[in-house]
């Protein structure tokens, strides 16, 4: 995905001269096309995220659009009040795209995990805090981001994630997307966890239980429509994400629900754990360890269900 | 104009700023009385002297960028920004009040304010931004930064400073009030930064030490920019905090305290304020 990401913003900054890459010495073999394309448009600060936010910001209140990008939670929480006072706060065109979000850099373990971004940028007023679930999402979100006059926190995923989408998709900040439709349950999910929801949709269907599947990969602004109905439609909602329990995607929906007072509807949210992650190993395995494998989403809508 | 002349418009200004900033912090009950003081006489000169700015239009495309990192000064340039015309002078009498004009801490909400600060180490990394932008336009104008003490402690600052000189942004300049007091003490007690001009060379910046109350000496420092090209400009102005109140002057209690209405007349009487 994070090549999808890097060529679409290229094609992208060939018409648009405002773009600048604003790094802090990652991105080693993805980047190197954007650094040559525009020399004076790429500038990487070194190991030096709290510096590469705020330059970035500086050279966005000069009319410019300022991508910083680096690994999953460098350029957030190390430069968080970067991003919050600067950024947020004068709503500068700053574009702040992590790699590998979630757990997609497994292995090297919780330093290199993103599982408090949602909870943590959706919080931040002007702040739109998009997660692409596939290569279809992502690049069309590269084009919503630029096209958006303001900050944007873009969760990229890492490499091959398989697709989500079957055909074209109308993608739009703040507008959920439909995978499939159904009447039994609705499975929320954002970002590249989707993947497992769709596998687990279909198992699902096999064995009778249709379920409508949303990728809600704007969890702000979040798309309460698509909430509200799936609430009244189907009458269960699971979300699922990859991310820590606490704030997430799926605490947005909650949010939403109990806004318009509840509704009456069955709920469970897939999440991480609230704890440290320290097992080793891939994303995928890391997902089936901490309880986001498909079988854990077909059990939850299944006990749902069964209530 | 002529200089004589110039330098008295300086000394005029300054000892209006200093005593909105008495005032205004007299008012709100609020602090930094002492880190607006110290750096009154750089604003002055900077604001009637150097800065090509216009209050008609404080967004100018072609302004020269002031960004004021010591946020919590912020109220000593919302008073030379009304003195020069870019809000009513009756916004002052706002400051850090219910529905006020004017917020404690520096913001881009009120005319002439380029960058709000608060939270030290952000204003550098965006003026560097700035000047980043500027000269990838091909733009003339320059970029300005007021640090503090507190700020060269913060590691942003000095990411910024890395990266600033690693690109030659000689079009940016750094001014620190040095006036070597910070919240909780002196700095020989906090974090000592001497030698902190030769710490500035070795990280590649053209750097100047003056005296930052000595208006012969800012205007000629900020006439002569850069100081050296291909490199950003540093001048260290050496203040005294609480600079025209004897019994604040060089004293940690002035970076909180504020002044009660005996204190305040007697400050603007030492002032040479009409009252
Ligand atoms: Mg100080």
């Amino acid at each position: 995905m994070r090549k999808v990401f890097n060529t679409e913003l290229l094609s992208i900054a060939q018409r648009d001269p405002r773009i600048f890459m604003i790094l802090a010495d990652i991105g080693y073999g993805e980047i190197e096309p954007f650094a040559q394309a525009f020399p004076d448009r790429y500038f990487n600060c070194g190991v030096a995220e709290q510096a590469m936010t705020g330059i970035a910001c500086g050279v966005a209140m000069e009319g410019n659009i300022a991508i910083t990008y680096s690994i999953a939670n460098f350029p957030t929480l190390r430069c968080l009040e970067q991003i919050r006072n600067d950024v947020c706060y004068h709503n500068a065109n700053v574009k702040i795209v992590i790699i590998g979000g979630g757990m997609a850099y497994g292995p090297l373990g919780i330093s290199h995990h993103s599982t408090e971004d949602l909870a943590i940028m959706r919080a931040l007023p002007n702040l739109v805090v998009v997660a692409p679930c596939d290569f279809a999402e992502a690049r069309a979100a590269v084009h919503a981001m630029i096209a958006h006059e303001g900050p944007v926190y873009y969760r990229c995923g890492y490499k091959k994630e398989p697709a989500v989408h079957d055909g074209p998709i109308d993608f739009r900040f703040g507008k959920a997307l439909t995978v499939r439709d159904g009447r039994d349950a609705t499975i929320i999910f954002t970002g590249t966890i989707g993947y497992n929801c769709k596998l687990a949709a279909e198992q699902l269907a096999a064995d009778g239980v249709q379920c409508r599947l949303i990728s809600l990969h704007t969890v702000k602004p979040i798309d309460k429509d698509a909430i509200l109905h799936a609430a009244k439609e189907t009458g269960a909602i699971v979300t699922v994400e990859e991310h820590n329990a606490m704030g997430g995607m799926g605490g947005a929906v909650a949010e939403v629900l109990m806004d318009a007072g509840g509704l009456g509807v069955r709920t469970r949210r897939l999440a991480l754990p609230d704890v440290n992650v320290c097992k080793v190993g891939s994303q995928d395995w890391l997902r089936e360890q901490y309880g986001l494998g498909v079988p854990h989403i077909v059990k939850a809508v299944k006990e749902l269900l069964a209530g | 104009m002529m200089a004589p002349e110039r330098m008295q418009s300086y000394r005029e200004m300054a000892k209006k700023v200093r005593a909105h900033c008495l005032r205004m912090t007299h008012r709100g009950k609020s602090g930094h009385v002492g880190s607006m003081l110290s750096m009154a006489d750089l604003l002055a000169v900077l604001y009637l002297g150097i800065l090509r700015v216009n209050p008609k239009q404080p967004r100018w495309p072609d302004r020269d960028r002031f960004v004021l990192s010591k946020g919590h000064g912020g109220a000593a340039v919302y008073a030379v920004l009304a003195e020069t015309g870019f809000f009513p002078k009756e916004w002052l009498d706002t400051y850090y009040l219910d529905n006020g004009k004017l917020s404690g801490h520096i913001s881009h909400h009120v005319p002439g304010v380029e960058f709000s600060t608060g939270s030290l180490g952000h204003g550098l990394p965006v003026a560097v931004g700035m000047a980043l932008a500027a000269r990838q336009a091909g733009k003339k104008h320059r970029v300005f930064c007021l640090l503090s003490d507190g700020d060269c402690n913060e590691g942003s600052t000095w990411e910024a400073i890395a990266f600033a000189a690693q690109h030659h942004f000689d079009n940016l300049t750094v001014i620190v009030d040095y006036n070597r007091v910070q919240a909780l003490g002196k700095m020989e007690d906090v974090i000592e930064m001497e030698p902190f001009a030769r710490k500035l060379e070795d990280f590649r910046w053209a750097v100047q030490e003056i005296d930052g109350h000595d208006y012969v000496q800012i205007e000629t420092a900020l006439n002569h920019l850069p100081f050296v090209p291909g490199k950003p400009s540093w001048l260290l102005a050496r203040t005294t905090k609480g600079k025209g109140v004897s019994w604040m002057e060089n004293t940690v209690a002035c970076h909180y305290g504020a002044v009660n209405d005996e204190q305040l007349a007697k400050a603007l009487k030492e002032l040479e304020v009409e009252q």
